[in-house]
């Protein structure tokens, strides 16, 4: 079973070959102006020139820095006010409609305000990609803490556990699969508002990287750094994955 | 009953009237903030002078013209690799090493690619539509009942009969449910293409309200926004339970 999976995949890494194969010829043969599409080989050229100068690099950098502090302080924040509302039945009935109300916003559409707030800044980015970051963290705790079994409550209270208690004990641990969903949700929205803020601001990063070579008509290095956009998101969502199977294996162990 | 209705509203119509005070009392001059009944003032001029309605248009078409294309190639492949567990296992690698790019780092291709415009704004909505949708499509179409699938082979209907009487049929309420949550990402996706670069649509209409310093026309263009991805929300939600009822509800948590 192990040894067909292995050769599926095989096959299948074959095809996306072939597809690379195939741009790499329709490169060549210039059907579509190398001003638009550089072959794969020129835009691993750039990739590889890119880092060994250092500069795409340091972009990297300043694209996944942008990404965790808004990520990071948007799941402290989501959860805290998630558990805060969440669990107590007041606040969901006063709070969580008009937060359910603001979820279809599209979240960029907050990039205007914070700029006439904070301009064109760093703190502008945190901002606003923690602001877009929280949303599905925050939703998916309350979602998470009204979810817990009912019969849960009733042994903590006649344990007299404490609020806290009950929080840190029962509430969040049984609400934990709804978090993870909801903060690897957020890792999506982060690299985005990311890219945005960096194209706009034009703060270091791999998207302003992006446009400076668009606007250049460098097309190798634009689909570099396309590449390596690819890249980030791929690998933080595997890490996530990682993540969440590790703090989730005693749930299944439990199944 | 008509307590518990009231509940919801009370917040946000506490904080907007503590807002309008505040702003008053101060009188607050402000590039950046302006009280509910200067917003809701310049939005009603907005909407008056057409300026609103145009962008909306705008918006609106780029992101329903990306939706179509969009979800079309999703719905497309998702059929195929529902049906075709040799093909998906095959593109598997492709499919991944593709969709995990983020829409909006396509903008600077579609740029130099496409110039501004609906056009390139349409590719990047369509590129962000497809991937919901070939997912969804995709295990809707496995969850199928076997049984279904070998009354068609009993039947001996060809592919396209088969697809066109038993797959979709059988998968459409979640289908459904993938397209409700792709319109959603256009509309986002739109919205954000014209606040990064695109100078049409709303998105550019609160940009130019920004750079114009009119704090009460650019916080009038959120609102307005806002209601409009609440509006199309629930007008989906409405045309799933209307269309499938309860058969849509059980798809909603996959």
């Amino acid at each position: 079973m192990k040894r067909t999976a292995i050769l599926w995949r095989l096959a299948s890494a074959l095809v996306a070959a072939g597809f690379i194969a195939a741009w790499q010829l329709v490169a060549n043969l210039k059907l579509v102006s190398p001003v638009f599409l550089p072959g794969p080989d020129r835009a691993w050229a750039a990739l590889v020139r890119g880092f060994s100068s250092g500069d795409l690099a340091g972009k990297l950098i300043g694209t996944l820095e942008h990404m965790a502090y808004g990520w990071f302080a948007a799941s402290i924040a989501g959860i805290a006010l998630g558990a805060l509302i969440g669990s107590s039945r007041m606040m969901r009935a006063y709070v969580a409609p008009s937060l359910e109300f603001l979820r279809p916003l599209p979240v960029s559409a907050i990039i205007p305000v914070a700029i006439a707030m904070l301009g064109l800044t760093q703190g502008m980015a945190l901002f606003v990609i923690a602001f877009g970051a929280i949303w599905p963290i925050m939703l998916a705790t309350i979602h998470g803490f009204a979810a817990v079994e009912p019969r849960l409550y009733e042994v903590a209270r006649s344990l007299q556990m404490s609020r806290t208690a009950i929080i840190a004990k029962i509430a969040l641990p049984s609400a934990l699969p709804d978090i993870l969903a909801g903060m690897r949700l957020s890792l999506t929205v982060a690299l985005i508002l990311s890219v945005v803020c960096e194209i706009l601001a034009g703060l270091d990063g791999l998207g302003h990287w992006v446009l400076l070579s668009a606007r250049a008509f460098r097309s190798a290095d634009l689909f570099a750094g396309v590449i390596l956009l690819g890249a980030t998101g791929y690998l933080t969502s595997i890490a996530m994955s990682l993540v969440e199977q590790r703090l989730l294996a005693w749930q299944t162990a439990a199944r | 009953m008509s307590l518990d209705r009231a509940k919801p509203l009370l917040l946000p119509l506490a904080l907007m009237l503590a807002f309008e005070l505040w702003a008053r009392l101060t009188h607050l001059q402000s590039d950046s903030l302006a009280p509910p009944s200067a917003i809701l003032a310049a939005l009603a001029t907005a909407l008056a002078d057409l300026s609103i309605p145009v962008a909306t248009r705008d918006t609106l078409f780029a992101a329903f013209a990306g939706l179509a294309i969009g979800s079309a190639i999703g719905l497309a492949l998702g059929i195929a690799f529902g049906i075709s567990r040799p093909l998906d296992r095959l593109m598997e690698v492709t499919v991944e090493a593709i969709r995990p790019i983020p829409s909006i780092a396509l903008l600077p291709i579609a740029l130099i690619a496409l110039g501004f415009g609906y056009r390139m704004e349409i590719v990047i909505v369509a590129f962000a539509c497809v991937w919901p949708m070939l997912i969804m499509t995709r295990s809707a179409v496995r969850s199928i009942e076997p049984r279904l699938m070998e009354v068609s082979r009993a039947l001996r209907l060809s592919a396209p009969q088969r697809i066109a009487k038993i797959v979709i049929p059988a998968a459409l309420p979640r289908i459904f449910v993938a397209f409700r949550l792709s319109a959603g990402i256009a509309l986002i996706v739109a919205v954000t293409v014209e606040i990064a670069i695109n100078p049409i649509g709303l998105g550019a209409g609160i940009m130019l309200a920004q750079q114009a310093l009119r704090a009460d026309l650019m916080l009038a263009y959120l609102v307005w926004i806002g209601a409009i991805g609440y509006a199309l929300n629930m007008l989906l939600i409405a045309a799933q339970r209307r269309l499938f009822g309860r058969a849509a509800l059980a798809g909603d948590n996959p």
